[in-house]
């Protein structure tokens, strides 16, 4: 397998679905750090056939990791000091995401205020189910990923 | 901060308070006729709806407070851009307690999430509009005298009316309430509706005919079919005759069965009908003044 430079102090994400590490870059804002980032598409994995990768170097505590357990809860998240890996984290379904989805409600106050933040508030758990903290309008992770 | 946002924000038993005070209210009204004395209630209204706003007001004078605001957009700084927020911001100075009806969902939240003084919604968009669940359910506590153990038809335009989605919600926290949903096909009540009742058992049965439905009612919660819900006036003119009470089958119905309606109606009650002491749609509109009366009164910590 490919192996780019092992990292001293920072974070591997690992079995990121292939073909949306780019999504969780902008997600996280990796462009904004300074900071080595690598990523890498479709590795090899026995896990799901093929996988991205992203590896950041950068402080532990730098990134909000919240908003992965939104964009995919199975990417496993390895914490790397002194070039070893000390943790695997576990990732949960935010209780609340803000200015992530956005409400396309066109009644919602929102559609009209441009400068409130777009919050959504974990409704069901189960079926992955948010809402809009403004308007209830129902966001579902699966059925905007079935499409 | 208390606020009134949604009809759940108040548990069974925060109710159940808020009833009594306004039977108290209902019994004493001199009792209570200066206790806002000094206080003022702003009516933020930024698209007209005079009824609700006149029962606010009415509400807050009969308990000796006065009362300022205004009564659609285009008087209210929002014409010139202001955001809901710094409106509300600048209310605070001026009023104790504020009633806010907006046409766009969530408004009301916006407002109390910037605001120290309560903040009731009086209807934002389609969204949440509890004053009137509040009304609907004091009607029916006070002149039925409970809450649950009843049969509740609900009647018309079961699909996009606000008022009956919400009063569902709130009836399904009582005991032993059976639903009847009779609508025409086209307006049927919304799946996740349906979906709730099922989870949580209760009884309920869609039905088409009136006739057929209305013995074995306790109450009949009559809705008016909106000329602004539909894309096409035939359909409009087809459905909005769908269900006409009259005497006729009101002379079906038991002789404790109540008729309920949110007014304002246009013909789906025939005038034959007012005269009938189980149709109570116009003394719910003093009960809604009553429950107003006694939300400003706990919101304020007045009571
Ligand atoms: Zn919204």
């Amino acid at each position: 397998m490919l192996n780019v430079g092992k990292i001293e102090e920072g974070l591997v994400l690992d079995h990121i679905k292939a073909g949306k590490s780019m999504e969780i870059y902008r997600y996280l804002q990796l462009d904004k750090l300074d900071c080595t980032v690598a990523i890498i598409k479709n590795a090899r994995s026995n896990k799901m056939e093929k996988k991205d990768i992203i590896k950041v170097e950068c402080d532990i505590d730098t990134l909000n990791l919240d908003i992965l357990g939104y964009i995919d809860h199975n990417i496993t998240v390895n914490v790397i000091q002194k070039g070893e890996i000390v943790e695997k984290k576990a990732l949960h379904l935010p209780k609340e995401i803000k200015n992530v989805i956005h409400c396309h409600n066109p009644r919602c106050i929102t559609s009209i205020e441009q400068e409130l933040p777009h919050i959504f508030v974990l409704a069901d758990a189960a079926k992955e189910v948010y809402r809009c903290k403004y308007c209830e309008e129902k966001y579902s992770k699966k059925a905007s990923r079935d499409k | 901060m208390n606020h009134l946002l949604s009809p759940l924000d108040f548990s069974t038993e925060e109710l159940d308070e808020l009833f009594d005070l306004a039977d108290d209210i209902e019994r004493n009204p001199e009792k209570y006729a200066h206790v806002c004395a000094g206080k003022k209630l702003a009516t933020c209204f930024y698209e007209p709806s005079t009824r609700t706003r006149l029962s606010f007001e009415t509400a807050m004078l009969n308990l000796g407070g006065s009362v300022i605001g205004f009564s659609d957009a285009a008087s209210s700084s929002a014409s010139k851009g202001e955001s809901v927020a710094d409106t509300t911001r600048v209310i605070c100075c001026f009023a104790d307690i504020c009633a806010m009806r907006h046409p766009k969902e969530g408004a009301a939240f916006v407002a109390a999430s910037n605001s120290s003084i309560p903040i009731i919604n009086a209807g934002d968009g389609g969204h949440q509009h509890p004053t009137q669940t509040l009304t609907d359910l004091m009607t029916i506590h006070a002149l039925k005298g409970r809450l649950g153990n009843f049969t509740v038809g609900l009647c018309g335009d079961l699909k996009f009316g606000r008022t009956v989605h919400s009063l569902i919600h709130a009836l399904v926290r009582y005991e032993n309430v059976t639903f009847k949903f009779i609508s025409p096909e086209e307006l049927r009540v919304p799946d996740y509706i349906i979906e709730m009742l099922r989870e949580k058992e209760i009884p309920y049965e869609e039905v088409i005919s009136l006739e057929s439905c209305i013995p074995e009612l306790d109450l009949l919660y009559m809705t008016r079919v909106q000329r602004e819900r539909f894309f096409n006036e035939e359909d409009y003119v087809r459905l909005k005759d769908f269900y006409i009470l009259d005497k006729a089958k009101m002379n079906l119905a038991k002789q404790d069965c109540l008729v309920l309606h949110p007014l304002p109606r246009v013909n789906e009650i025939s005038v034959e009908v007012d005269d009938d002491e189980r149709a109570v749609y116009f003394k719910q509109v003093q009960y809604g003044v009553y429950v107003r009366m006694a939300l400003i009164l706990k919101l304020l910590e007045l009571a």
